[in-house]
């Protein structure tokens, strides 16, 4: 897909994003706007997947684990967009008897959710439990997660991330939004991660680096990271990116991570973001 | 009254690892995971037999139930195994999230659970994990009672599809289940029938509950008693009609006196049918170290501990 129509849809899912949280003042948009550069091109360009008739057991299909849940918006319009349930059905999120709950689940049948995230740090070793399956199975296809970086303060990642290692599983690639905030502040205040690429390195992964912002850059990382599995090793990128991507007033702060904007906020948002597919 | 045959004298432990490797060879996706405890979890004849199909965790049990329920996506039929303290406490939130909620076909399946861990005292000896585990929607509570029981029922939460919690112990215990008996998930098996008083039993206390009726017999008291290995889906209706015929209720369980099965059962007649009921669990104190069947006595939850609430519960029905 060339990049020009990459960012099409991604202004696309912005607005799908910001409209999301704004009709019922809650939920996360700082970042959903930062990683969905990233989750486009993994849905549009990278993975190998059916979004019609969904099966929850991805046989031969790349599977992708959302283990920072709460930024759902971004996953639900990605999910939307290409295909898994009506576009329109975005305007139910987080409203009562939505399939759209606030974190994703998998108990309302919502297409292209398999796993219950948004307590965080579970996803990864999710992950992992699949890669065995895929393994066992000789499916040679891959899983992704996305992690959050204030995620990685939670134990079992590094649970898992040694078992990964220790157990050669290769048909992994991880991906860490490597924003730099969470809720309180900055990571580095609340629990600095130390050097992070580094501690990937300690434990016996892969390590690679992208501009979480840059379609070249991601198409490349992603492409290469593909290229890589099946080498013993598991597979993280340190992805970085802005929370509030593309809303000038949202970026260069953890202020939006949780709050969400009033409605002259909203159309000054949207007036930064071009509508290229039709909002829903 | 009716003679109840020993057929051997087994653990509980041992019925899962027999049972494992069974129905391993039979269902090709039943897959075995392990917190360091094999030994413990009699698992090594199906990691031997089943290499490929057995996984080695390492002490790390919150990463065991999230790979276990990555595992499902792709049709495996996981069977997790570790003590019962750290099948369920210390990994509350992952099976709560990624497994209840998120409806995945994974077996948590807890040896060492209750008192009778014995000497390793009270920092192992979970007494509240039937509680922690029955409160999830879409769990499977179940608390065979012999080592026959356990092997039947770990083979049978193959053929569930769902979330299931099988909790077993460490001792040695007589076998009184036959080997060919059908574990049917739900259905309680009576023992003895019997018309003055309900005993509602489930685990290691089931035999207590036998012995105790012997006891209560020679005392002129005819007990009826039901083995309650599901605590969830509770079985109503063998409660009800047993307790319709005798007035009044024992339940007795190797767990915490909040929680357990005899609040599954109060509740079952706070809302149907109105009784007398005496609880015999231990009441909100941590255990200690000590020999197991010494430590059911210190703990009230012995033998003659059934004899006394069964007779207290026929007083207050005649009161």
């Amino acid at each position: 897909m060339e990049n020009i129509d990459l960012a099409n849809i991604a202004s696309q899912v912005r607005r799908d994003i910001l409209r999301m949280v704004c009709e019922v003042s809650s939920g996360h948009p700082g970042g959903s706007l930062g990683c969905a550069d990233f989750l486009i091109v993994l849905y549009f360009e990278q993975m190998k997947h059916n979004p019609a008739p969904f099966s929850m057991d991805a046989v031969n299909e790349d599977v992708f684990y959302l283990s920072n849940g709460h930024i759902s918006p971004l996953f639900y319009s990605v999910l939307a967009r290409s295909g898994y349930f009506p576009v329109s059905e975005l305007g139910t999120f987080r409203k009562i008897g939505s399939r759209l709950q606030g974190h994703p689940s998998t108990d309302k049948k919502l297409p292209g959710i398999r796993m219950a995230s948004g307590s965080l740090g579970q996803g990864l070793s999710v992950a992992i439990g699949t890669c065995e399956t895929k393994k066992l199975n000789n499916d040679p296809s891959i899983v992704y997660t996305l992690h959050g970086d204030g995620e990685l303060q939670e134990g079992q990642i590094w649970e898992a991330a040694m078992y990964a290692a220790a157990n050669k599983i290769d048909n992994l690639i991880a991906t860490i939004d490597y924003n730099g905030r969470q809720i309180d502040g900055d990571v580095e205040d609340v629990l600095s991660l130390g050097n992070l690429a580094q501690k990937w390195i300690a434990f016996g992964w892969e390590v690679l680096e992208m501009d979480g912002h840059n379609f070249e850059d991601l198409k490349v990382t992603l492409a290469k990271a593909k290229s890589i599995t099946g080498n013993k090793k598991p597979i993280v990128i340190i992805m970085k990116t802005e929370m509030g991507q593309g809303v000038d007033y949202m970026m260069g702060t953890h202020k939006w991570h949780g709050s969400t904007p009033n409605s002259e906020q909203l159309e000054n948002a949207l007036g930064q973001l071009k509508e290229t597919l039709g909002d829903y | 009254m009716k003679e109840i045959e020993i057929l051997g004298n087994k653990d509980t432990r041992s019925g899962f690892g027999e049972g494992l490797h069974e129905v391993a060879k039979t269902n090709e996706n039943v897959v075995g995971l392990c917190a360091d405890l094999i030994g413990s979890l009699k698992m090594d004849a199906f990691k031997k037999d089943f290499p490929e199909r057995f996984f080695q965790i390492g002490i790390a049990e919150a990463n065991m139930i999230g790979i276990a329920a990555g595992m499902t996506v792709g049709g495996k039929i996981p069977y997790t195994g570790t003590f019962a303290n750290f099948s369920t406490g210390r990994v509350y939130d992952q099976i709560r999230q990624s497994v209840a909620y998120s409806q995945k076909n994974v077996k948590i399946c807890a040896s060492h659970a209750g008192l009778t861990l014995g000497e390793d005292g009270a920092t192992h000896q979970i007494l509240e994990d039937i509680g922690l585990m029955k409160m999830l929607p879409n769990m499977t509570v179940i608390v065979p009672c012999d080592f026959n029981q356990t092997k039947q029922a770990t083979m049978a939460i193959a053929e569930h599809e769902g979330p299931v919690y099988l909790r077993f112990g460490r001792p040695v215990m007589p076998i009184f289940v036959k080997d060919d008996a059908k574990f049917v998930i739900g259905k309680a098996d009576t023992i003895f029938e019997g018309t003055d008083v309900t005993i509602i039993a489930c685990g290691h206390l089931v035999w207590k509950s036998i012995e105790a009726a012997k006891i209560l017999f020679e005392k002129g008291i005819n007990a009826e008693v039901i083995n309650m290995h599901t605590i969830k889906p509770l079985d109503v209706d063998a409660i009800l009609k047993s307790v319709k015929k005798t007035g009044c209720v024992v339940t007795a369980e190797e767990h915490m006196r909040n929680g357990g099965l005899g609040d599954s059962v109060a509740q079952v007649l706070i809302q149907h049918f109105l009784a007398p009921q005496e609880y015999v669990a231990v009441n909100d104190k941590f255990g200690e170290s000590g020999p197991p069947m010494e430590l059911m006595t210190k703990y009230g939850i012995d033998t003659l501990n059934i004899v006394e609430a069964a007779e207290k519960a026929i007083a207050r029905k005649n009161s």
